[in-house]
Formats: C-alpha cells, sequence, structure tokens
C-alpha cells in the first residue's frame, strides 16, 4: 500500500491528539467504529457560547488513513461553527489525502465522528439531533 | 533471492537454452541434463528419490495437483478429506472446490496454540476417508505440526496423507521417509529461489501413490503434469535446495536465536502476546499481538521490515487473519497482531531496529489510541457500546 505524503505526516505528526474533558456541557464527543472491526475513532470538540468550535481532539485505534483522517478532522474543525462543521463531506477528507478506494471508509468514519461529536453537544445544550443523511455500509 | 541460485540460473536463459524435452537437440541435452541435476538436487534435501519430484508452477499448484489428484484417482475408495482450519488457502479452497463435486470435507479445529488434535483427528476417520492434509509449517503462526504422528495415524486407517510444507522445507530438517510423508508440496521462492517454481513430492514405493494429472497434455513429468519445463525456474530450485541443505542447520540455530531475542524484547512491552505452540515452531517466525493497537497502522510504521499484518484492513475484505482466528483469538486481538518473518540475509543488527522501531511505533500508537485510554482508565471494553459504521 502506497500512502499519500499528508497521510504520511499526519500519521507522524498526528495533530491534536488527546482528551477532553467529556463531563463539561460545552464538550462534544463521537465514538464510532469496533474493536472487532479494526477501527475505532474518538473525536471531541469544545464549543464557545457563540457555538464556535474553540478545540478539537482525536485518538483512533485504526490504520495509517483513519489516523490522518481523524486528525485532519481535528485541524478542519477547530474555528468552525458547529453548522458549518457538520457540512464536512468524508470526500473531502479523502481528496485533500488522497486516499484509495479501499480507504474510504476510513474518512466515512471521521464523518461519522465528526457529527456524533456535535450531536453529542447539541444534546447536552438542548438542540434537537440533527440526522446524519447518509447511511454507510 | 539468492545470489548464488542468480548465477545459476543465467546461463540457462540464453546460451544453454533449449527444451527439456527434445531429446535430439544438442541444446535441449544441455536442458535435459540441467533438469535431472536439479530433480536430484531437489530430491536430496528431503530424501526422496528424484523420480519422485514432479516440477510445477508452485506450491498452489502442487497443493491442487496432490488433493485434486488423489481425490480423482482414489475416489472409488472413498471421498472423505480431512484438514484443517489454519491451513494455506490454497488447501482451503481446493477443498471447497472439491464439496462441489462430491467429496466430503472435515476442517478440524486446532488447539488454541495451532496444534492439531490427535485425538480429534483420528475420531474423524473413517471408511470412506483418502487423504488427511496437514500442512508442514504454518506461514502466519509458524507452528510446526506432528507429522509423523498425523501420518501414522492417516496411514493407520488405510489414508493417504499429504502435507503443504512450502513453509518447513529448507528451514528445518524434513524427510519423507522419517516423517511418513505420501504427497509433499513445496515451493522455490520460500527457500531463497526464483518465483513461479515449485514441486510436489509424491511417493513410489511402500506404498505406490499415484494422482490423477490436472494438466493435460504432451505427458511430462512422468504423465503428471504436462506442459514444456521451466528450466532456469528448476536449475535456480536445484541450487536453492542445494544451498538449504548445506547451510540449513547453521542458518535455524542463528536464525532462532535472533527471533528469540526479537520475542524476548518485543514482549517486554505491556499487553503483548506470541500467537501460537513457542517451542513447536519454525525457527525464523514470529507472531506477536500487541493490544490496543491496530495491525496495519504498525505495520506502517515499520515499513523497512519483513513484516505482514493479521489485521485485514489490509486486504478489501477487512476480516481479520483467519488464522488467528482459528486460534480463538477474538477479532479486535487478530486485528492487534504482526507477523515478523527473519531470513538468510537478515543480521542481528536489522534485528536491533526492528525492535527499536516496533518498540517505538507501538508507544506513539498506543499514545493515540482510545481503546488503551480506556484499558488505562479500567474500561471493559468488551462492555462498551460500539457504533459500528
Ligand atoms: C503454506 C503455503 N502454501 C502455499 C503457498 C503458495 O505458494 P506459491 O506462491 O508457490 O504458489 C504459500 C505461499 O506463500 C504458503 O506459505
Ligand atoms: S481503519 Fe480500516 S482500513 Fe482504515
Amino acid at each position: 500500500m502506497a500512502y499519500s505524503d499528508k497521510v504520511i505526516d499526519h500519521y507522524t505528526h498526528p495533530r491534536n491528539v488527546g482528551t477532553l474533558d467529556k463531563s463539561k456541557s460545552n464538550v462534544g464527543t463521537g465514538l464510532v467504529g469496533a474493536p472487532e472491526c479494526g477501527d475505532v475513532m474518538r473525536l471531541q470538540i469544545e464549543v464557545d457560547a457563540n457555538n464556535v468550535i474553540t478545540d478539537a481532539k482525536f485518538k483512533t485505534f485504526g490504520c495509517g488513513s483513519a489516523i490522518a483522517s481523524s486528525s485532519l478532522a481535528t485541524e478542519w474543525l477547530k474555528g468552525k461553527n458547529i453548522d458549518d462543521a457538520m457540512k464536512i463531506d468524508n470526500m473531502d477528507i479523502v481528496e485533500e489525502l488522497s486516499l484509495p478506494p479501499v480507504k474510504i471508509h476510513c474518512s466515512v468514519l471521521a464523518e461519522d465522528a465528526i457529527k456524533a461529536a456535535i450531536n453529542d453537544y447539541r444534546v447536552k445544550n438542548g438542540m434537537e439531533v440533527l440526522e446524519v443523511a447518509k447511511v454507510h455500509h | 533471492m539468492d545470489p548464488r541460485v542468480l548465477d545459476a540460473m543465467l546461463p540457462y536463459f540464453n546460451s544453454k537454452f533449449g527444451n527439456a524435452a527434445s531429446r535430439n537437440h544438442p541444446f535441449g541435452w544441455v536442458a535435459e541434463e540441467a533438469v535431472d541435476y536439479a530433480r536430484e538436487q531437489v530430491a536430496k534435501l528431503i530424501g526422496a528419490n528424484e523420480k519422485e519430484i514432479i516440477f510445477t508452477s508452485g506450491a498452489t499448484e502442487s497443493d491442487n495437483l496432490a488433493i485434486k489428484g488423489v481425490f480423482e484417482m482414489y475416489k472409488d475408495k472413498g471421498n472423505h478429506i480431512i484438514t484443517c482450519t489454519t491451513e494455506h488457502k490454497a488447501v482451503l479452497d481446493t477443498c471447497k472446490h472439491l464439496e462441489k463435486l462430491g467429496a466430503r470435507v472435515t476442517y478440524l479445529q486446532v488447539q488454541e496454540d495451532g496444534l492439531i488434535d490427535l485425538k480429534l483427528l483420528e475420531a474423524s476417520i473413517t471408511s470412506e476417508t483418502i487423504l488427511v492434509t496437514i500442512m508442514y509449517g504454518n506461514n502466519e503462526i509458524g507452528v510446526i505440526q506432528p507429522v509423523r504422528a498425523i501420518a501414522d495415524l492417516a496411514h493407520k486407517h488405510g489414508a493417504l496423507f499429504f502435507t503443504d510444507a512450502t513453509q518447513a522445507v529448507g528451514k528445518i530438517p524434513v524427510n519423507v521417509i522419517n516423517d511418513g510423508i505420501d504427497l509433499m508440496a513445496f515451493s522455490a521462492h520460500k527457500m531463497y529461489g526464483p518465483k513461479g517454481v515449485g514441486a510436489l513430492y509424491v511417493r513410489r514405493k511402500n506404498p505406490r501413490v499415484k494422482v490423477t494429472a490436472q494438466m493435460d497434455g504432451g505427458g511430462h513429468e512422468r504423465g503428471m503434469r504436462s506442459g514444456t519445463l521451466n528450466v532456469p525456474g528448476i536449475v535456480g530450485f536445484g541450487k536453492a535446495c542445494e544451498l538449504c541443505r548445506l547451510e540449513m542447520d547453521e542458518e535455524a540455530t542463528r536464525l532462532s536465536a535472533l527471533r528469540d531475542k526479537l520475542q524476548a524484547s518485543l514482549l517486554q512491552l505491556e499487553e503483548s502476546y506470541v500467537n501460537g505452540n513457542p517451542a513447536h515452531r519454525l525457527p525464523h517466525v514470529a507472531n506477536i499481538s500487541f493490544k490496543y493497537v491496530e495491525g496495519e497502522g504498525l505495520m506502517m510504521a515499520m515499513k523497512d521490515l519483513a513484516v505482514s499484518s493479521g489485521s485485514a484492513c489490509t486486504s478489501a475484505s477487512l476480516e481479520p487473519s483467519y488464522v488467528l482466528k482459528s486460534l480463538g483469538l477474538s477479532d479486535d486481538l487478530a486485528h492487534s497482531s504482526i507477523r515478523f518473518g527473519l531470513g538468510r540475509f537478515t543480521t542481528e543488527e536489522e534485528v536491533d531496529f526492528a525492535i527499536a522501531q516496533t518498540k517505538q511505533a507501538v508507544t506513539h500508537l498506543r499514545d493515540l489510541s482510545p481503546l488503551w485510554e480506556m484499558f488505562k482508565e479500567g474500561i471493559d471494553l468488551d462492555k462498551v457500546e460500539w457504533v459500528e459504521h
């Protein structure tokens, strides 16, 4: 498997690795995937009073492409308001990281994690849960 | 490939080129002599007679020829074949193919350490059993089966014993007489020879074993495998066998010492485990699980090493290794496993480098792993409700 330079860069120097306090009301946590499937991604966002994401952290158990997808996602999330963040599409990640077809599901996982984190934050703050439009499998 | 093998092969690509079966062509003689000589070299490594060696395109073809050939040849005697779940796909898929043609196949579960349960094997044999096919050494975990005991059980009940010895021949002493083998597949490229050439050993006495040809045509290889021979490949195969015969003992001692060093160092990492029986194992293989780290991600950090992953994300199938699952490993542990393979050209410096690189990568990836964090916090991962995607 040949990895793109960007995947290698994120894999070797992952951005925003870490853990936010998930009990805080302004932190949203998305935990997706399963150990049996060989990939688990946890993505967390910290959101300010204007619904702008001020911090994002991740931890991922998975292949290099999954690690890179989640690392990239944290970079993109910071500074976005949660409505714009909801619009991040897995194909944007595929394009940015030049992922081959067999690695598309790694980017899908990242998109799922973003949406799960935002929805977690929304529920905590009395907002309705947004439908995750795509059905991926 | 060993450079000495390449040297032996090179002349047969041009000046000495000839068709090994064209008996009245002077170049043909040279080629035929070369093939005869290689056949002796191959036979000698495994304690066989040269008339018992059928050259093929590799172990996959040998596996097919042995299993399909015996099934066809002995179908009046019975239709039952016994194999096990950790076999190479070339054996498993051949058996599945024969099931469609009326064979009954028993796929024995192996024990947790990868070894065959001999009692279970004997209990599975019936009067219809014509063939027991169990590999010599496993390609993923290196476990060596009790071949002689398996052969004795097969013979006691009138069945033939075939073994895929692709991983064992040239690495450890394999002797078809002492081991009671009736048919045996092996391949040149696993012994520092060229790719695309292999052999099937077919016993000629006590008893005389026959297989139905799967490749019909000009009647080459005593009718068992038609087709013009790949002379340079066969010459290289012969040379590779000779080198293994002369150097195998020393090489096995050296490699098992290096493997043990690698394994002992890596087991210093928390939550790491060896897969497969550590005593009955090929000298050059170690399969280790590093819990909470995904194998493919780990492999990416070890691009300079001869490693492969039990995780499947490497293939399109997303299924973890069936061999590791056969040992009873959970899917997540199978996803966290790496096969280390050492070889003739592996140096101690490279092993030290591999140890350092692996340790660093496992530590790096555990820092990134949500599962490692949960484990450290004492969370039972089996009780978490995962959202599969
Ligand atoms: C146990 C076993 N059987 C069969 C094969 C297939 O061998 P070949 O590539 O020569 O067909 C391999 C190869 O890797 C193997 O390890
Ligand atoms: S996480 Fe499965 S291939 Fe990337």
